[in-house]
């Protein structure tokens, strides 16, 4: 609101011409543009101005877009229900200066509506249908009146089958990427096709599609393919790839993720011709990572991101890896349990360049392996080592050293100390820093990087409970960009922390499950200061109450997610939400002040609810056609039963963890 | 004795009378949707080749053979390639030319009977060399066919009726000129060229032939390849074929079908025919002990057919039974016709009930109306012809979009069934509407239609079961919506809601 202020100071807009302001107004970040309440000229600048428009209710759509005559891109992942009427009345009012349109989170809508939208808006060049479960051939028949489409998102239309994608393929031949994951009706004809017909294509989406290569042999024909994922396709052999002969230049990205059916002489032939591919996905590969395997990738010596998680890896493979394709820059290993030292370090040992690496699970490696990376990938950017429980706290001194440029950094469930928070500290770029479960560090170690790493942004505490306000507190201090941050069941937090919190405006994302220490006064100086706040999880914190829920009822208009379960909130807090017209889930479970007709109210109150959390004795209790109505609305029930569990003593969760994973 | 730009100009009139006549006989026995797709795809042809029969002089036409040419070469696969072949046919046609004009200036003293001779020869080289051009151009365009097909993209229907629509068979026609021009060199080019448009007849008569061939190519038994002369031929006269009976009981004089039947028809004229030998089969019995039987294969007595013993590339049919069904299917009208479909016709009733077993079983549709039992089939059709659409069936579209259907062929605009149907119907609808005036005023009532609190009044509680209803509410409710929808033209609308933002 500031700059509303000085404009009506010096009024020097009287002097600028549309054009100009229209310049100044891109510069302006999206949700800073309440100026146009400011006068009737800066409301016509500004309904001239905007061309991307996600709205909160589809009720108001008609008025919005009488106003916003020139949107182009409209965002309806807030509206659950839109229904036939509401997507003529887009079509009639924004006609053909509409570009894009999501509907992936909405429902109610059919086949006519679609028409009208696709009759209307002529240069209508992206849609997003995902989710239409219901969706049928006889709809789709009708997105291909879409002359004009070029990216379409189909994912997890599961009626669908090759005769509507026959008719999409055939009526929109201007696609150049298009989404067909989780479309399981649809086979090897229905691919083919769109391969034959749509020669721009650039992006095809086939993951968890029944289709087996012999439609590859047409898609790799697409002179401009760049991207082909297909992930989790099961009937992808190399019996059906054998004869593949193409020639994909094109192709920059591949996803053979979780292709059980595909080894190494099936990914030979697909590899074949892609001589400048970049990005490899072969995730939860069936076959082994051996030197065998790693002979495929001969040709695609260009590689820069490979990806190899949850699959059984050898040494020998590794090392090949590294020789065949020394370029790269992205790895990922994460959940390769068979990972050794020697495998890791003649892999990294090769990979000057690598920029990210991903060890997540790696339980066999060692601190040599550590000390191997920080010497030789000194441009590394993000490190992600959850649970390598293995390496010792002294591995982790030379990070801090070696890597100054890290700006991503997992080291959830390790057994980092202070003095190596108090290295990774001097990597002064880093944004996200991940210390759950990290029971070895204190106030001390966290106090460093307050002081050293003031580009923070995510910062995640789960679980560690040496932390206490002090450490919080110089984060808060040092860290002003901080946005999301996860103090969960640090039992020892309080308010004074909350309150250094509030002073992080940025702060989106708040998690503070199960601190006991926390009360309402806390929560409302959080409310007050931090007006981005977006996600709350509250859940079991005894002392949050009404008064804490009415401030953020009252502050907090972003909210869009919240969890209150098993705290003090009754009814009258609970209603107060409704207020916060953005809000879309809830979770109230175990709250003991709540009854049923209170649940009501507020239920019917947030009007943009998509899910709700709620006890499951409330069920019977609510009467079946609120159910039903909020349900239309778009909102999904979860119902919960458990009830509340002691808290155990944080050394002994960590032993039982232990025991459950081998 | 004609002049070279006679004869040239003949050639190509008769090549394209030619085309008509083919194109007519294929309208009979292609399928109508795979015809017009072709004709759509060679429309860009078309012109050219009206130009082509507009040509009078040489000149003329070799200029318009390389425009059409270099027309189609802007899609070529390979246009260096093309550029050789266009010099290289440009080079001789001029050749041609010259020589022409040298005739043409003799032309006077050619009517001695000794230089006719010395012109038989100087015409044969003409037309030997003409031929060459012919084929030259033939497989040159002929190379083009596929990326033009494949490049043109095309009319939004292929139901818009051409003019030329004779205009088809391109390719064929090719071949026709090639094989004749094949049959030429075959000759040694010692054909008789004094007969005044030798080109011409010859290449009717192997159009005729070669159209029997092709429907012959139904039912060749394949890979009996047995020498001339190792068989007896035996030709059934035509009302033979086509006699109900061919076995006639020698003391009655009643007539079977079948040589079994006869004999048991006999069995009742006296006790001689019960014998075992008399009801034993003939030719069975005199097997064994005698020599080899020559090869009984049978000629049509149709003239000109492949499978009759004169044509110069006679397939034998094995059997009666075969004569019987080859000239049926071949030579006679199709007279009956299949009581479900009413389209499909037949001269063979078994072949009539072999088609009803399965008619209607085609429930792969595409947007020409052609059927196909298998979906792969379908997807093939679909992925060679351009403009064709996979039709979902009506049953399917029911469910959502019945209501729309129904409205739509009510109004008589949508007048295919079997299609999407909806689409074209509801999509002038929605036009229709759109130019409509507002009729009503921009304050609808959103909110109370769809606020909380009405959710008892209104019939949600039917939606959870149809969680994507069609046209929930009836007809005609929904269409005073969309004359609301339309009605925010951008003068009522600004003024009057800008005041009550959200």
């Amino acid at each position: 609101m500031k700059k509303v202020k000085q404009i009506q100071i010096s009024m020097p807009f009287d002097l600028l011409s549309e054009e100009l302001v229209f310049i100044i107004l891109d510069l302006i970040p999206s949700d800073l543009k309440s100026f146009s309440l400011t006068c009737k000229w800066f409301y016509q600048v500004e309904a001239k101005h905007r061309k991307s428009l996600k709205p909160l209710r589809a009720e108001y759509l008609p008025r919005i877009l009488t106003r916003y005559r020139n949107t182009a891109d409209l965002d309806l992942t807030f509206c659950p229900r839109v229904t036939d009427y509401v997507l003529s009345v887009v079509g009639c009012l924004c006609g053909p200066t509409l570009h894009s349109i999501d509907l992936s989170r909405s429902g109610s809508f059919s086949a006519a509506g679609l028409l009208r939208l696709a009759v209307k808006c002529v240069s209508l060049s992206e849609i997003d249908l995902s989710n239409a479960t219901e969706m049928r051939d006889a709809d789709a028949a009708v997105v291909a009146e879409a002359r004009s489409l070029q990216r379409l998102k189909l994912g997890r239309c599961k009626m669908l089958t090759d005769m509507g994608i026959g008719c999409i393929a055939v009526g929109c031949r201007k696609l150049n990427m298009v989404s067909l994951k989780w479309c399981v009706g649809v086979g090897d004809l229905g691919v083919g096709l769109l391969a034959v017909k749509c020669k721009e294509l650039r992006s095809l989406d086939l993951s968890y599609l029944p289709i087996t290569g012999n439609c590859l042999h047409d898609v790799l024909k697409l002179q401009h393919l760049e991207e082909l994922l297909l992930e989790g396709c099961f009937g992808v052999d190399d019996d059906t790839l054998k004869s593949l002969t193409h020639d994909c230049k094109s192709l920059k990205k591949l996803d053979a993720s979780s292709c059980q059916n595909l080894t190494h002489r099936g990914l030979t032939s697909l590899l074949s011709g892609a001589a400048c591919l970049q990005r490899l996905d072969l995730a939860h590969c069936s076959s082994v990572i051996s030197l065998d395997f790693s002979s495929s990738l001969k040709k695609v010596s260009a590689l820069q991101s490979i990806r190899l998680d949850g699959c059984s890896v050898t040494s020998d493979g590794l090392k090949a890896i590294g020789t065949l394709c020394s370029s790269l820059k992205e790895l990922s290993l994460s959940k390769c349990v068979t990972v050794t030292d020697e495998g890791l370090c003649s892999l990294v040992m090769k990979l000057k360049d690598l920029r990210k690496l991903d060890i997540t699970c790696c339980r066999k490696l060692s601190g040599v392996s550590i000390t191997q990376i920080a010497n030789s990938c000194s441009l590394l950017v993000s490190l992600k080592m959850e649970s390598c429980s293995l390496v010792s706290r002294e591995a982790f001194w030379l990070i801090g050293q070696k890597c100054r440029l890290l700006e991503e950094l997992d080291l959830t469930d390790n057994e980092i100390d202070d003095e190596g928070l108090k290295s990774i500290s001097s990597c002064l770029s880093l944004s996200s820093l991940k210390l759950g479960i990290c029971l070895n560090i204190t106030d001390k170690g966290i106090s460093y990087i307050g002081m050293g790493c003031s580009n923070l942004r995510e910062l995640d505490l789960y679980r560690s409970v040496g932390i206490t306000d002090i450490g919080i507190s110089s984060i808060a201090q040092g860290c002003s960009h901080l946005e999301t941050i996860n103090i969960s069941y640090c039992k020892d937090i309080t308010d004074k922390s909350l309150v250094s919190l509030s002073k992080c405006s940025l702060l989106q994302t708040f998690e503070s499950r199960g601190c006991p220490n926390i009360t309402s006064q806390g929560l409302a100086a959080i409310a007050v200061r931090c007006k981005r706040l977006a996600k709350l999880d509250l859940k079991k914190c005894p002392f949050i109450n009404d008064s804490g829920l009415l401030t953020l009822a009252h502050f907090s208009q972003s909210l869009k997610q919240i969890n209150v379960s098993d705290t003090a909130v009754t009814d009258v807090g609970l209603l107060s939400l409704a207020n916060i017209g953005c809000l879309q889930n809830i979770a109230v479970v175990n709250s003991s002040g709540l009854s049923p007709s209170g649940v009501a109210a507020a239920l019917l109150g947030c009007g943009g609810l998509r899910k709700a959390k709620l006890h499951a004795s409330l069920r019977p209790l609510l009467p079946l056609s609120l159910i039903h109505h909020l349900e239309n609305r778009g909102c999904a029930f979860l119902w919960k039963d458990n009830t509340l569990q002691a808290e155990l003593d944080p050394k002994y969760w960590k032993l039982q963890l232990e025991d459950v994973v081998p | 004795m004609e002049t070279e730009d006679d004869l040239c100009q003949n050639n190509w009139g008769s090549s394209s009378s030619k085309l008509q006549e083919q194109g007519f006989t294929s309208q009979q026995k292609w399928e109508d949707a795979s015809i017009l797709d072709y004709e759509m795809t060679m429309e860009p042809n078309l012109q050219v080749f009206d130009q082509i029969k507009e040509a009078s002089g040489q000149d003329n036409i070799s200029q318009v053979n390389v425009d059409f040419l270099q027309g189609v070469k802007a899609q070529a696969w390979d246009p260096r390639t093309m550029l050789s072949n266009l010099s290289f046919m440009e080079q001789k046609i001029h050749q041609l030319q010259d020589l022409v004009h040298l005739l043409v200036g003799r032309g006077g003293q050619v009517q001695g009977r000794q230089d006719e001779l010395v012109a038989q020869q100087q015409q044969q080289l003409i037309t030997t060399d003409l031929t060459s051009i012919i084929i030259q151009l033939i497989s040159t365009a002929g190379s083009l066919l596929p990326s033009v097909k494949h490049n043109m993209s095309t009319a939004p229907g292929p139901f818009m009726g051409q003019p030329g629509s004779a205009m088809f068979p391109y390719a064929r026609e090719a071949n026709n000129v090639a094989s004749q021009s094949q049959n030429n060199n075959n000759c040694g080019g010692c054909q008789e060229f004094d007969l005044p448009k030798p080109v011409v007849a010859d290449e009717r008569d192997s159009h005729v032939v070669e159209e029997h061939e092709m429907k012959d190519e139904d039912d060749v038994e394949e890979g009996e390849n047995l020498p001339p002369g190792s068989y007896e031929i035996l030709q059934l006269e035509k009302e033979e074929i086509l006699a109900p009976h061919t076995h006639f009981c020698t003391i009655c004089g009643k007539g079977f079908k079948r040589d079994a039947n006869l004999r048991m028809h006999m069995r009742g004229h006296g006790d001689e025919y019960k014998t075992a030998a008399a009801l034993a089969k003939p030719n069975k019995e005199s097997v064994p002990g005698s020599e080899p039987m020559l090869i009984k294969r049978y000629s049509c007595p149709f003239f000109g057919c492949k499978r009759n013993k004169d044509h110069k590339k006679f397939q034998p049919l094995k059997t009666i039974l075969c004569v019987k069904n080859h000239y049926k299917r071949t030579h006679c009208d199709k007279s009956f016709t299949c009581s479900r479909c009413h389209t499909k016709k037949f001269s063979v009733i078994a072949d009539l009930k072999t088609h009803e077993k399965h008619c209607g079983k085609n429930k792969w549709l595409c947007s020409c109306g052609t059927t196909f039992s298998r979906k792969d089939k379908l997807f093939g059709h679909i992925a060679l012809f351009q403009g064709h659409t996979p039709a979902i069936p009506l049953e399917e579209t029911k469910p959502s979009a019945g209501a729309s259907a129904q409205r739509g062929s009510s109004e008589g605009e949508n007048n295919n069934p079997g299609m999407v149907g909806f689409n074209l119907g509801s999509a002038s609808n929605a036009n229709q509407e759109t130019v409509q005036p507002g009729m009503m005023d921009g304050k609808i009532s959103f909110e109370e239609s769809f606020s909380p609190l009405s959710f008892d009044t209104c019939n949600f509680g039917g939606f959870h079961e149809f969680p994507r209803p069609m046209f929930d509410d009836s007809e005609s409710s929904f269409q005073m919506l969309i004359a609301n929808a339309c009605s925010f033209s951008p003068r009522n609308g600004v003024g009057s809601v800008s005041d009550n933002i959200i």
